[in-house]
């Protein structure tokens, strides 16, 4: 209490944008060693997807038969680690079809990004929007709204994804929907929420006795700072997203082959586990490592915005 | 009976004959307590010395950020990180707390020292009964048997003043308005006799006819038991009515310290005086308050000299410059009257301008 | 109080009651009310710092906020300048709030934290459409000025900021649209004593330059003293008291108002005061006692009579109105 009371030096004149409460947060963010390691991780993860055409040997879709003298599910052969340099090199192998692993697992993080970030934004979108409108309207509406994300919510997430597909029909596309939508009520709770502690501060009752109109109030004033929470949320799904949609592909339901999805090729190659035991470990290796990363910027995000951290260095 | 109206009796007026002679209850030696924070190292408690007498009640008085809480907390241990004590020695009765084990510390607290806070309806468990929170109080510390424990419990009840205790017992802690709360927290506080108690703004949250009942409670405790405590308050009102001696602390230090009635006769320090000049007082309406101008500085990268130098309207008038290069030293100007200011206190080159006789 | 003077209030609250529905059961349904503010009256006049005192739950806040429409009364009438607040819609009540503002209590709730503070200030210009960017910058700067800041505050954030400078800022943004109006609700509670006497002479100079008007709502006795010059005392949802100021703390009629005043701490440790404490705690206004409200605290109060009728208020002395039976026995 008394640390947060020492008031800021008022003498010195700065550029005021470093020292906004979202500057601060992210300065905080970099120095979490959680945030560090998962924002390496991803910034890596992120170029790879970038540049995946550069960085692929291989085309990950065309089949190698006739093409390079290889067994099918051959193991990895690298030169440098002695594989004798008249075999073609293939640093993860090649899987059941001949496809060069590598070039497929770099293709994969294509895919899984841009499931983790789509899927996400769209719950997000929809899921605030909901939310808001339940919060700050309230009454009936908020009880209509919220009871229906309770149902939503009731199912086991899996098992309502899979049967949302049920009815669309299998497909990466569908897959991305039935995610989207279980993850729809998780950001509808946590935006009211917000919205019903935000509202009651009295910088909001400040706007509407200037006389702001509630359209205003909601977009400019409340859900703007319902913002990092929000961010902290996401930034967890995204990892249990990429997750789902890994399973729902393993289950067959979500990308279809020659697709280079990391769950597809789990799921097709998973009766040899035991004999090509490289073809389910290194997409398992690369879910994971993409999950980890999000789990701990996720993680670093919600230290930073701890208020009790934030008072020492907020005021 | 709707009301009772009394008189109080003022045990300050005597006091000034406490703990003389007598070796300390509480010594605290140049308690250091700094918070390592993004921005810097946040001195908020910068070398606090001060002794409290068994029996005494010692009022801590300042404004926020000034460190009174910091200093209350680092007694008890309570200091989590970023805050660090980083230097000094606190000694209860000889025994420096600081150089205890947290598995004696643990012992100490409750026992020897205890704490009630400014929200006393957060400060209580709200799954338990207040009773089985009493009872829990003597089980830590005591061998008793559950009856004897809650027989004990009803009667501390009774004693701060909850009507019908055995049935209020079984209550939980919503069941009981702001001013009870603040009742079991005292009895809990008091339930093993510790020595010391440390009341941490105690009626700030209450409304002000609780808030006379609860300092009329806590009154009737002072002569009631031998107890020492620490007021900590930023209310002089408050101090007025309860405390013994007074240290009145400013940016995590000591600026002055003295018995209650001198303090308030003849306030030496300039940031004393401001805050008495600055509060209105019932019944004495006037046209404009006096006012210490500016902000309290920050804790971080202290500029050096006296911490008040940028906001001393005495500075200004008796034109010192020695204050925004050297800090004063409290020094006794009167037997048991303590100052920090170059208005009182030599060094090399400067006279000090109220060396002799005391307030402007 | 109208027949007591001639001059025209500025506000004038006429019988304002603001019940909350209490729902309980399965079904939600309504099953009591908590009477928060129970037929509430009086004018505030030009010039003049009304100040409304109480403890807490009272029902002093929802009074300076139905007045604003930040709560919406249940019933009543807010006349200001002849319009009924409560009735005005759309349009109408938008002109209306230029007029009245208001400052709150939490210096650290009361600004976006996403802003700097210029743009908080600022914004009831944009709401209401009012000059050009750099006209409504400047404008920003006057009133940072006029309450004593500096230009280059506008660009800083409030967390950098002490207390009492997010005060004035909110007194700024208060004062942004020349209000004629302003309800000051706890404005000095959150702050420390050296800072309060900065924002009570801050507002006190704004009053006479701009001729503002002021409804001062506190539980703090002796600041309200100093501000105000006209006092009413509020106990569970009514009005115990109203009165000049220097009548009412000369000469208490409400032996709650008199309870209150002797609750405050002494101001030296030496004096000795006799202190009336009640006994108990303010009753919950969801259920409060039958007759006068005060009456199981109350220690003159005569049973048969004061738990039966409910007092009203009247004028016993000029301008002095008081809700309490046995209030002659004070005079």
């Amino acid at each position: 209490m008394t640390v947060q009371d020492a008031a800021v030096p008022q003498t010195e004149v700065q550029d005021y944008r470093n020292n906004s409460l979202l500057f601060l947060t992210f300065r905080r963010l970099f120095r979490q060693r959680n945030a560090q390691v998962g924002m390496v991780i991803l910034g890596f993860l992120v170029l790879v997807a970038i540049f995946a055409p550069a960085l692929a040997p291989y085309d990950p879709d065309r089949s190698l038969i006739g093409i390079e003298p290889v067994e099918k599910r051959a193991g990895p052969c690298i030169h440098a680690l002695g594989c004798p340099s008249d075999q073609p090199q293939h640093i993860m192998g090649v899987d059941g079809n001949v496809r060069d692993q590598y070039s497929r697992i770099i293709y994969g993080t294509r895919i899984s990004l841009f499931i983790g970030f789509s899927t996400i934004g769209l719950a997000v979108v929809v899921g605030t929007l909901i939310g808001a409108v339940s919060g700050y309207v309230g009454g009936w509406v908020d009880n209509v709204i919220m009871r229906f994300m309770d149902v939503i919510l009731a199912f086991p997430s899996f098992l309502l994804a899979i049967a949302i597909i049920t009815v669309l029909g299998r497909g990466l596309q569908n897959a991305l929907y039935a995610i989207a939508v279980v993850n729809i009520p998780v950001f509808a709770r946590l935006v009211r929420s917000s919205v019903l502690s935000i509202k009651e501060l009295e910088f909001v009752a400040a706007s509407r006795s200037l006389g702001a109109s509630p359209l205003r109030i909601l977009f400019v004033r409340i859900l703007p700072n319902a913002i990092p929470t929000l961010i902290v949320q996401a930034t967890l799904s995204i990892g249990a997203a990429i997750l789902e949609a890994a399973a729902l592909s393993f289950l067959g339901l979500g990308a279809q082959p020659p697709l280079a999805e990391w769950g597809t090729m789990l799921g097709s190659e998973r009766n040899q586990v035991f004999t090509s035991p490289h073809l389910v470990f290194f997409p398992g290796i690369a879910i994971m490592i993409t999950v980890l990363a999000f789990n701990l910027l996720g993680d670093g995000f919600r230290d930073a915005m701890d208020p009790r951290l934030a008072q020492l260095t907020k005021r | 009976m709707t009301a009772k109206t009394k008189t109080k009796r003022s045990k300050a007026q005597t006091s000034g004959s406490h703990g003389k002679g007598k070796a300390p209850l509480l010594e605290v030696q140049n308690l250091k307590t700094y918070f390592y924070t993004d921005d810097g190292v946040l001195t908020a408690v910068d070398g606090v010395d001060f002794q409290v007498a068994e029996g005494e009640v010692f009022g801590l008085v300042g404004e926020s950020g000034c460190g009174k809480s910091v200093t209350s907390l680092s007694i008890m241990r309570l200091v989590d990180p970023p805050g660090e004590i980083v230097d000094g020695r606190i000694l209860l009765q000889g025994e420096d707390l600081l150089a205890k084990k947290l598995a004696e510390m643990t012992r100490v607290r409750g026992r020897q020292i205890s704490m009630i806070f400014q929200q006393p309806k957060s400060s209580l468990n709200p799954v338990f009964t207040i009773a089985e929170q009493i009872i829990e109080v003597f089980k830590i510390h005591e061998n008793i048997s559950d009856e004897e424990a809650k027989a004990s419990a009803i009667e501390l009840l009774r004693r701060v003043g909850i009507p019908d205790p055995e049935r209020k017992a079984n209550a939980y802690p919503h069941e009981l308005s702001g001013g009870q709360a603040q009742r079991v927290m005292i009895a809990m506080a008091l339930a093993l006799r510790p020595k010391l108690l440390i009341a941490d703004e105690p009626t700030t949250a209450l409304d002000a006819t609780i808030q006379a009942q609860i300092l009329d409670l806590m009154q009737d405790l002072r002569d009631a038991t031998d107890t020492a405590v620490i007021l900590i308050t930023h209310d002089l009102g408050v101090i007025a009515e309860l405390a013994d001696r007074v240290a009145v602390m400013y940016a995590g230090k000591i600026v002055e310290e003295s018995d209650t009635i001198t303090l308030f006769d003849r306030p030496l320090h300039p940031y004393t005086q401001g805050l008495m000049g600055s509060i209105p007082v019932l019944g004495e309406a006037k046209e404009r308050l006096e006012v210490i101008p500016g902000n309290v500085p920050s804790l971080i990268n202290l500029k050096p000299g006296c911490r008040f130098a940028s906001r001393c309207a005495a500075r200004q008038e008796y034109g010192l410059e020695i204050c925004e290069r050297v800090e004063p030293d409290l020094i006794e100007m009167e037997a048991g009257h303590k100052v920090r200011c170059w208005l009182y206190q030599e060094y090399e080159g400067h006279t000090p301008p109220l060396r002799k006789g005391g307030g402007r | 109080m109208k027949k007591t003077t001639k001059r025209t209030p500025l506000v004038e609250v006429r019988e304002l009651k603001k019940y909350y529905p209490v729902h309980g059961g399965l079904l939600k349904r309504q099953v009591a009310e908590v009477k928060a503010v129970d037929d509430v009256s009086f004018a505030i006049f030009p010039g003049e710092t009304l100040g409304l005192v109480g403890e807490s739950g009272c029902g002093k806040t929802t009074v300076s906020k139905a007045i604003l429409r930040l709560e919406e009364a249940s019933a009543g009438e807010v006349i200001f300048e002849g319009e009924d607040v409560l009735a005005a819609g759309g349009a109408d009540l938008k002109r209306l709030r230029r007029d009245m503002q208001i400052v709150f209590q939490d210096p650290f709730s009361s600004l976006d934290p996403r802003l700097p503070v210029g743009e908080s200030i600022a914004e009831a210009l944009l709401v209401h459409g009012i000059g050009t960017p750099q006209e409504r910058f400047e404008r920003v700067l006057e009133v940072l000025r006029k309450v004593g800041l500096e230009s280059y505050h506008a660009a800083r954030y409030p967390h950098q900021f002490s207390g009492g400078q997010r005060q004035r800022i909110g007194i700024a943004r208060a004062l942004i649209l020349d209000p004629k109006f302003i309800v000051l609700d706890e404005p000095v509670s959150a702050l420390d004593v050296s800072i309060q006497a900065q924002v009570l002479n801050l507002l006190s100079d704004l009053q006479a330059e701009l001729g503002l008007t002021y409804l001062f709502v506190a539980h703090n006795l002796a600041v309200v003293e100093h501000i105000s010059h006209r006092v009413a005392v509020m106990y569970l949802g009514r009005i115990a008291e109203i009165a000049p100021r220097d009548n009412l703390f000369s000469k208490p009629l409400h032996p709650y108002t008199q309870a209150l005043m002797s609750a405050v701490p002494k101001k030296h440790p030496a004096d000795k005061k006799e202190r009336i404490i009640l006994s108990g705690d303010v009753p919950s206004p969801l259920n409060p006692p039958s007759g006068c409200r005060f009456h199981p605290r109350c220690p003159i109060a005569r049973m048969g009579h004061c738990d039966v009728e409910e007092p009203q208020l009247r004028e016993l002395e000029p301008e002095h109105w008081v809700a309490c039976h046995y209030a002659e026995e004070f005079i």
